[in-house]
C-alpha cells in the first residue's frame, strides 16, 4: 500500500508479506487481523488464540523480530512485514533449541500457550542471550499459562539460552 | 497388579513426553485448528435475561440473510441432556425458558463466522422476565420462584445427610469444640483453549464430531440420546485439549448444535466459543458456605466433626449431585476422625452452572478444615505440623465413613515439607509481616463408580504389535495436557522393554478405541495404566512363550529390555524386539491383546457410599511463605514448598510440572480468582450478569506473580496402581489455599476465613485487630437449611458392617 | 473468535495527509496507531468507525528530538520510548509508567499517543455487545444510565492511562495538528473529567508530539497499583515530580493521580514548597491526595481499599523522590524493578 491507499469495504484485498522467510501473497477480507490471516488464509494454525482482545498473549508471533500479538494486528498493516510463527522455527527436522528445551523440561503441558511463549522467548534471546530468571519472567509475563505455573517454562528458556550460547550440548 | 521384577528403564525417568514434539512445532491440531472442505460456521444466540420465559422467537430475517444456511432453535432439540442420569435438565438450545444470562436459545449456521454473527442480531426473541435468584440464601428464602420443577424441594437441587457414629455425643464429650464458618467463592477453569467443535458426516454417512472434550465417552452417549440416533452411528474424537481442569467434562450445547446442523445440511459445521461464552459454559468451582464443628481432645486429636455445606449450583444440575457429595466425603481421609457427620445442600441460582473443577468439591471443605486445624493448634499451643503428623490416618485403615485408605505418605509429606521449608526456624519466629503456613490434603486416584450405573470396565486398552516392531496402543483416554498419552506409552514401553518412541498412542476416539471413561477424577494413570499394564503383560507372555524355545530358556526367563528380547541368564543371546514379534506372529497369527480395569468394590455398602471410594489416595503437604504489608494489607508470596505422595512418578519432569501447575492454580484461587456476578439496582433493572467475563478482568497469575515452588515427590509405590503410580493432577492444588490463609495469620495475626484472600480483607481484619475486636473476616452466619434426616452408619470400630444402621439414641439428643 | 466489523482503511504517509483525510471523512473516521486500545473496542462494538486512518506509516510521528527539552513523536511505541537514550535518568516517572503498561508484547505495539488518548474504562463498558445488552447498555455507549452511580449526570468511566499522570507531573505539553492548523497545549489541558468526552482533542485533530521541558534538577517517580505484575490497567497511578534544593528542600513539586477519576487528577502540592520531604510532610501530602481521590466501583478491587491506599502510594513515590531505597517495596508491588 502506498500513499493514501484506500481499502473499500466488503472486498477482498491483496497483500505481500514475508512469512517464515518466504515471500507470500494472499487475498483476504480486510477486517481480518494477522491472527485470522495466518490461521484461516495461510493455514498456519500453530498460532493460537485465547481471547482475541490482547488479554492472554496466546497469539504472540514475531513481526520484524519483535513479539507482538497477532490478534490486535490488522492484517492489512503487515504489507512488507516479516512474520515469524512457530511453524518456521525448526530447521528441517531439527528442533530449535527453544523447542527442544520446552519439550525436555516440561515447558509445554497442554501446548496451547506454547507457540506464543516460544516465539516471545525467541524475541527475548535474539536481543538478550543471557537473561536472568527474573528477566525471563518479565519478558514472558504477557502470556498466560494455566498449566505449568511458569516455572518449567522459565527452566526451558534458561536451558535453551545456554544451548544457544554454546554452553551445553 | 504384579510389577515386573526387573529394574525400571522407562518408568521413573524424566523423558521428553510423547506428544511434546508436535506441541513445540505448532503441529498439534486442536479442535479449532481443524478445517474441512465446504465447512460452515455456527454461532449461538444467548439469552440477555437471567430468568425468563421465551414468548416468541422469530428467525425469519436471519434465515433470509445472505450466506445463512440454517437457523436452529429449541424446537429442533426435544430431548434434554445432563452429564448425570439424575439431572437431565438442559437443552442444547433452551426451548421455552432461559435460566441465566448466556443460556443459548438459537444458532445460526452460515458461510463464515462474521456472517453468522451478523445474522444473530436479526433473530427477534420476546422474553417475559421472571423473578431471579442470585444467591443460595435467596434460593432458600424463595422456594416459590422455582428455577427447575424437579429437585428435592423449592430451589434445592440436592440435599444429603450422613452420620457415621453419634457425633453429638462425641462433641458433648470433647475437651474442646471448635465451631467455624468459612466461605469459598466460586471460580472457573479458564483453560487457554476456548471450546471448539467440528461436526461432519463421514464417507460412510456416519456422524463424526471432533471436539475439545475431556470425556468423549460420556459425550458419545449424550449425543445418541439427544440426536436420537444409534451410538454406533456416531464417532466422537476428543481433540487434544488446550487445558481442561474439569471445564470440558460436561457436554456443551454447542456440541449438539454442530452435530444437528451437520446432519441436516450434510456439510461440516464448526463452532468456536468466544472467551465470554467459555465463562458462560463455566461448570467451575461451586461457591460453598461451610460450617465446621469439630471436637478435639486436650492432646490435639480429633474426636468428631459435624460438617455442613451449602453449594451455589447455578442454573443447571451438571455434576452437581457428585459435587455435593465431594464437599464432604474426602474430609475423613487425611486424619483419624472417630465420628463424622456430613450435611450438604446444593441450590439452583440464575447463574452459569457450576460443576467439576480440579479437586471437584473437595478444595472448599479442605480449606475450612485446614484453617480450623491451624486455629486448634494455636489454641492448644501445639505446632500445627506436629498436630497433623500425630493424627494422620494409618495405611490400610478404614475411615468412619468406610473409605479404605490404602498406602499413605502423608506423614512423610509433612516431614519433608517441614524440612525443606525450614518450618521450625520460621513458624511463629519471623518478624512481623512475614509468616509461614502449613496445610495438608488428599485426593482420590479415580472415582470408584462410573457416572452412569454399569458393571463394565472403567478403562480398556488394546495393543497391536506387528513384525515391523511398532507397538500401537488404543485407549479412549483423553490427553488434556496432563500427559495421559505419555503415561500410556511409558507403561507399555516398560513392560515390553522398548523405547516410548516405538509406541504409537491412539486415544480419545470412540470410533477406534476401547472405552475409557475420560479425563476426570484423577483416574487416568491408575485406571488406564492398569488396563495398559494388563494388555502389555499379556502381549509379553505371548511373545515370551513363542521365543523361549529359540532362546533356549523358559517363558518366565525371557527378558525384555532396551528393544531386545533375550534369555535372562544369557543376555548376549537374544534378538531384537521386532524379530521376537515376527517369530510370535508366525506362531500365533496376528498379535493383539487387550486389558481392562474395574476398580475394587468399596467397603461401604450404604446408599451413597459409592462416592468417595478410590483404588488409592494421594497426599500432599504444603508450606507457603507470605509477606504482608501491615499498612495496606498487600500480600506477597515469595516461595512455596510442597511434598506430594505420588506413589511413583512415571515421568518425573511431568509429575513435577503437574505439582507446580496445581500449586499455581491453588495460589490463584487463594489470592484472586473468582467468578462473581453483579445485580443492578432492582428498581431500574432486573439484570444479573457475570461481573468480569474476560481474561483481563478474571485475574489469573502471570509469570511475575508466581513464586518459585520447591517440589518433593514422595515415592512409596501403591500396590493398586500401575508401577505404584498415584495421581498428581489435582491433589497438589488442595493444600495451597489454607496454607496461604495460615501463613497470613502467622505474619499479621488475622484470620481470613473466606477465599479469595485480598488485601482489602486483610486490611479490614488488621483494623479490627487494632480496635481490639476479633481480627477475622469471614462469613457471619449459616442460614437455616432443611437438611434431611441423616443416614446413620456405624463406623468400623463401633461394630458397623458398612450398611445403614439404627441410631443408638434419638437424633439430636446428646448423651450426658 | 472475536472479529472486527467491516471498515474502510486509509494509510496516509504524512501528518498533513492524515489531517486532510480526517477533515474530509468527518466523524465516521478514527485514527489508529498501535491498535491495542481501538481494536478490542471495535471487536466489542464500542466503536465502529466507517474508516480507519492508520498513522503507522507516518514517519514524522516516530521522531525524537533533543533541544531545549525532549520532543517525542506520538507514534513511538512504548518499547521505542523506553529505549530513548537518557529517558530513565532524566524522566524517570515516564520510564516507570511506560514500563508498566500492559504487557511486553503490547508495549511493542501500543504507542505513546495511543496511551495518552486511551479510552476511559469501566466494568459496565469494557464488555462484549451481548453483555452490555444484558444490562440495557450504559451512558457511555448505546444506553442512558451510568450504572456506576445511577443518579450521575455524567459518565464515570475511569482514566486509565499510565503515561499521562507521569507526563503531566513532568510538565509535558502536546502538539495537536488538524487540517485547519496546529496548537500546543499543556498535557493536563488535554483532559476533562467526563468519561465520554474525556479528551479536549477535536475529532479531526492528531496528537503528533509530546514536548518535555529540560529536567533542570527535577526528579520524578511513578507508582502503579494493579492486581498483577502484568496486563492490568492501573487501579491507581501516582506520579510525583519535584525540584529539590541541595539540602533537600522542595523548590517546586507536582503530584498527579491516575485511575481515580475520569481524567488525570492534579493534586495541589503548594504545601510542599519550601519544606523538606520528612515523613510527616509525606504523610500530610498523602492524606491530602487521598481525600481528593474518588475511586468508583467500576474497576478491579474494593473501592474503599483503593481510596485507603492512595496515601501509602503517594508516600512510596515521595520517598523515592527523597532518595529512599524503595526497591524491595517496588518488587512487592510491581513484581519487577522499573
Amino acid at each position: 500500500m502506498s500513499g493514501t491507499a484506500r481499502i473499500e469495504r466488503r472486498r477482498n484485498v491483496q497483500l505481500r508479506l514475508g512469512v517464515n522467510g518466504e515471500d507470500t501473497e494472499v487475498s483476504f477480507a480486510p477486517y481480518k487481523t494477522l491472527l485470522e490471516l495466518l490461521r484461516e488464509d495461510l493455514g498456519l494454525t500453530g498460532t493460537k488464540h485465547g481471547c482475541e482482545l490482547g488479554e492472554c498473549g496466546a497469539c504472540a508471533v514475531l513481526i520484524d523480530g519483535e513479539p507482538q500479538l497477532a490478534c490486535l494486528k490488522l492484517a492489512i498493516e503487515c504489507e512488507g512485514c516479516s512474520v515469524e510463527t512457530i511453524e518456521g522455527l525448526a530447521r528441517g527436522k531439527e528442533l530449535h533449541p527453544l523447542q527442544a528445551a520446552f519439550a525436555d523440561h516440561g515447558g509445554s503441558q497442554c501446548g496451547y500457550c506454547t507457540p506464543g511463549v516460544i516465539m516471545t522467548a525467541k524475541g527475548l534471546l535474539d536481543h538478550e542471550p543471557e537473561p536472568s530468571r527474573e528477566r525471563i519472567r518479565e519478558a514472558t509475563a504477557g502470556i498466560l499459562c494455566r498449566c505449568t505455573g511458569y516455572q518449567q517454562i522459565v527452566d526451558a528458556i534458561e536451558h535453551a539460552a545456554a544451548e544457544l550460547r554454546g554452553e551445553r550440548k | 497388579m504384579s510389577a515386573p521384577q526387573k529394574r525400571l528403564e522407562v518408568v521413573g525417568r524424566s523423558r521428553r513426553r510423547v506428544d511434546a514434539r508436535a506441541k513445540v512445532l505448532g503441529q498439534l491440531r486442536f479442535a479449532d485448528d481443524l478445517v474441512l472442505p465446504r465447512m460452515l460456521h455456527a454461532k449461538l444466540l444467548r439469552s440477555p435475561h437471567p430468568h425468563a420465559v421465551i414468548e416468541s422467537l422469530d428467525a425469519s430475517r436471519a434465515r433470509s440473510h445472505p450466506g445463512v444456511h440454517l437457523v436452529l432453535t429449541g424446537r429442533d432439540f426435544p430431548v434434554p441432556f445432563g452429564i448425570m442420569p439424575v439431572s437431565q435438565d438442559e437443552y442444547p438450545l433452551a426451548p421455552e425458558r432461559v435460566r441465566y444470562v448466556g443460556d443459548p436459545v438459537a444458532a445460526v449456521i452460515a458461510r463464515d463466522e462474521q456472517t453468522a454473527g451478523e445474522a444473530l442480531e436479526l433473530i427477534e426473541v420476546k422474553y417475559r422476565a421472571l423473578p431471579t435468584i442470585a444467591t443460595p440464601e435467596e434460593a432458600l428464602a424463595h422456594p416459590e420462584t422455582r428455577i427447575h420443577d424437579y429437585g428435592e424441594q423449592g430451589n434445592i437441587h440436592r440435599n444429603q445427610a450422613y452420620e457415621f457414629g453419634d457425633v453429638e455425643d462425641a462433641l458433648a464429650n470433647a475437651d474442646h469444640v471448635f465451631e467455624d464458618l468459612f466461605f469459598y467463592e466460586g471460580n472457573t477453569h479458564l483453560p487457554m483453549e476456548q471450546q471448539a467443535s467440528l461436526a461432519a458426516i463421514d464417507g460412510e454417512g456416519k456422524l463424526l464430531l471432533s471436539s475439545s472434550t475431556q470425556n468423549p465417552h460420556y459425550l458419545h452417549r449424550q449425543l445418541a440420546q439427544v440426536l436420537q440416533i444409534p451410538a454406533a452411528q456416531i464417532r466422537v474424537i476428543a481433540c487434544p485439549n488446550g487445558g481442561g481442569f474439569g471445564g470440558k467434562c460436561d457436554p456443551g450445547g454447542h456440541e449438539f448444535v454442530v452435530c444437528k446442523a451437520a446432519l441436516l445440511l450434510g456439510r461440516p459445521v464448526k463452532i468456536g466459543l468466544t472467551r465470554q461464552e467459555v465463562f458462560y459454559v463455566h461448570r467451575g468451582r461451586h461457591p460453598v458456605l461451610m460450617k465446621l464443628r469439630t471436637g478435639v481432645s486436650r492432646d490435639g486429636r480429633l474426636t468428631a466433626m459435624h460438617l455442613q455445606t451449602l453449594l451455589d449450583g447455578g442454573a443447571y444440575g451438571s455434576h452437581g449431585p457428585a459435587s455435593t457429595f465431594y464437599t464432604g466425603v474426602l474430609t475423613p481421609v487425611t486424619y483419624e476422625l472417630p465420628r463424622f457427620k456430613f450435611e450438604a445442600c446444593r441450590v439452583f441460582t440464575n447463574k452459569p452452572a457450576c460443576g467439576p473443577k480440579r479437586g471437584h468439591g473437595t478444595p472448599q471443605p479442605r480449606f475450612g478444615q485446614e484453617v480450623q486445624l491451624d486455629k486448634i493448634a494455636e489454641k492448644l499451643r501445639l505446632d500445627p505440623a506436629k498436630l497433623r503428623l500425630n493424627m494422620v490416618t494409618k495405611p490400610g485403615s478404614l475411615t468412619a465413613s468406610w473409605l479404605r485408605v490404602g498406602t499413605t505418605g502423608l506423614a512423610e509429606c509433612i516431614r519433608k515439607a517441614v524440612e525443606i521449608s525450614g518450618w521450625k526456624a520460621k513458624h511463629r519466629k519471623l518478624p512481623p509481616g512475614r509468616g509461614v503456613g502449613i496445610a495438608c490434603s488428599t485426593y482420590m486416584c479415580g472415582a470408584g463408580v462410573s457416572i452412569y450405573w454399569n458393571k463394565m470396565p472403567h478403562s480398556g486398552v488394546q495393543l497391536l504389535v506387528d513384525r515391523s516392531g511398532q507397538v500401537t496402543v488404543f485407549c479412549g483416554s483423553t490427553e488434556i495436557g496432563q500427559g495421559s498419552d505419555d503415561v500410556l506409552a511409558a507403561i507399555v514401553a516398560e513392560v515390553l522393554g522398548v523405547d516410548t518412541g516405538v509406541v504409537r498412542c491412539v486415544t480419545g476416539d470412540t470410533g477406534l478405541t476401547p472405552v475409557d471413561l475420560g479425563s476426570y477424577s484423577s483416574r487416568v494413570t491408575i485406571m488406564m495404566g492398569n488396563a495398559a499394564m494388563q494388555a502389555a503383560e499379556r502381549m509379553r507372555e505371548q511373545i515370551a512363550g513363542s521365543v523361549c524355545e529359540t532362546l533356549g530358556t523358559t517363558p518366565e526367563r525371557v527378558a525384555f529390555s532396551q528393544g531386545r528380547v533375550f534369555a535372562a541368564e544369557d543376555p548376549g543371546k537374544g534378538m531384537s524386539f521386532a524379530e521376537a514379534v515376527a517369530i510370535t506372529e508366525a506362531k500365533l497369527g496376528t498379535l493383539s491383546t487387550v486389558g481392562s480395569y474395574t476398580p475394587p468394590k468399596p467397603p461401604g455398602k450404604y446408599k451413597g457410599g459409592g462416592v468417595g471410594p478410590s483404588p488409592a489416595y494421594s497426599f500432599s503437604a504444603c508450606v507457603v511463605a507470605v509477606e504482608v504489608d501491615e499498612k495496606t494489607g498487600w500480600i506477597h508470596v515469595p516461595k512455596i514448598w510442597i511434598a506430594h505422595d505420588i506413589g511413583r512418578a512415571i515421568n518425573p519432569v511431568l509429575a513435577r510440572g503437574q505439582v507446580i501447575g496445581g500449586v499455581y492454580m491453588g495460589l490463584g484461587e487463594a489470592l484472586m480468582e473468582e467468578q462473581v456476578f453483579r445485580r443492578l439496582p432492582p428498581k431500574l433493572s432486573a439484570a444479573l450478569v457475570h461481573r468480569i467475563p474476560s481474561m483481563l478482568d478474571y485475574k489469573s497469575l502471570t509469570a511475575l506473580d508466581m513464586p518459585e515452588v520447591e517440589v518433593a515427590l514422595i515415592e512409596d509405590p501403591d500396590p493398586n496402581c500401575p508401577f505404584g503410580a498415584k495421581e498428581v493432577g489435582q491433589g497438589p492444588l488442595l493444600p495451597v489455599m489454607p496454607a496461604v490463609a495460615n501463613a497470613i495469620y502467622d505474619a499479621v495475626g488475622v484470620r481470613i476465613d473466606e477465599l479469595p484472600i485480598t488485601p482489602d480483607k486483610v486490611l479490614a481484619a488488621l483494623e479490627l485487630k487494632a480496635q481490639g475486636k476479633t481480627p477475622r473476616i469471614g462469613p457471619a452466619r449459616f442460614p437455616e437449611v432443611p437438611y434431611p434426616k441423616p443416614m446413620f452408619v456405624l463406623p468400623p470400630w463401633e461394630g458397623g458392617d458398612g450398611n445403614e444402621s439404627k441410631m443408638p439414641r434419638p437424633l439430636g439428643v446428646a448423651a450426658s | 473468535m472475536m472479529r472486527l466489523p467491516w471498515f474502510d482503511y486509509r494509510a496516509p504517509r504524512s501528518v498533513e495527509e492524515a489531517a486532510k483525510i480526517l477533515a474530509w471523512e468527518g466523524n465516521g473516521a478514527m485514527l489508529i496507531a498501535g491498535g491495542t486500545d481501538l481494536l478490542p473496542n471495535m471487536k466489542r462494538r464500542h466503536q465502529m468507525p466507517q474508516t480507519l486512518v492508520s498513522v503507522r506509516q507516518v514517519e514524522a510521528l516516530k521522531k525524537i528530538a533533543n533541544g531545549s527539552g525532549l520532543r517525542l513523536g506520538a507514534g513511538l511505541t512504548l518499547t521505542e520510548l523506553l529505549a530513548v537514550r537518557g529517558l530513565r535518568e532524566r524522566y524517570r516517572a515516564l520510564a516507570q509508567a511506560a514500563a508498566q503498561v500492559a504487557t511486553p508484547q503490547l508495549r511493542n505495539m501500543g504507542t505513546l499517543g495511543g496511551n495518552l488518548c486511551l479510552d476511559t474504562r469501566c466494568t459496565y463498558y469494557n464488555q462484549n455487545y451481548e453483555w452490555r445488552k444484558a444490562i440495557d447498555f450504559c451512558m457511555k455507549k448505546d444506553g442512558e444510565v451510568c450504572w456506576v452511580a445511577t443518579a450521575s449526570k455524567r459518565c464515570l468511566a475511569v482514566s486509565s492511562t499510565d503515561t499521562a499522570p507521569a507526563l503531566i507531573a513532568l510538565g509535558a505539553r502536546v502538539k495537536l495538528v488538524s487540517a485547519a492548523g496546529e496548537r500546543e497545549i499543556a498535557l493536563a489541558e488535554l483532559y476533562q473529567n467526563d468519561g465520554i468526552d474525556y479528551l479536549k482533542r477535536k475529532p479531526d485533530e492528531i496528537l503528533t508530539e509530546v514536548l518535555l521541558p529540560q529536567p533542570d534538577g527535577w526528579r520524578s517517580s511513578y507508582w502503579k497499583l494493579r492486581r498483577r505484575g502484568s496486563f492490568d490497567f492501573p487501579l491507581l497511578g501516582v506520579a510525583a515530580a519535584a525540584k529539590l534544593a541541595a539540602d533537600g528542600t522542595v523548590e517546586a513539586a507536582r503530584l498527579v493521580l491516575g485511575a481515580v477519576s475520569s481524567h488525570p487528577l492534579v493534586i495541589k502540592s503548594d504545601a510542599l514548597a519550601g519544606r523538606k520531604l520528612t515523613d510527616d510532610v509525606i504523610a500530610e501530602i498523602g492524606e491530602a491526595a487521598q481525600s481528593r481521590a474518588k475511586p468508583m466501583d467500576n474497576t478491579d478491587m474494593d473501592l474503599r481499599w483503593r481510596k485507603h491506599v492512595v496515601a501509602d502510594f503517594v508516600g512510596y513515590a515521595l520517598r523515592e523522590l527523597r532518595g529512599d531505597d524503595m526497591s524491595a517495596m517496588r518488587l512487592r508491588i510491581a513484581k519487577q524493578l522499573v
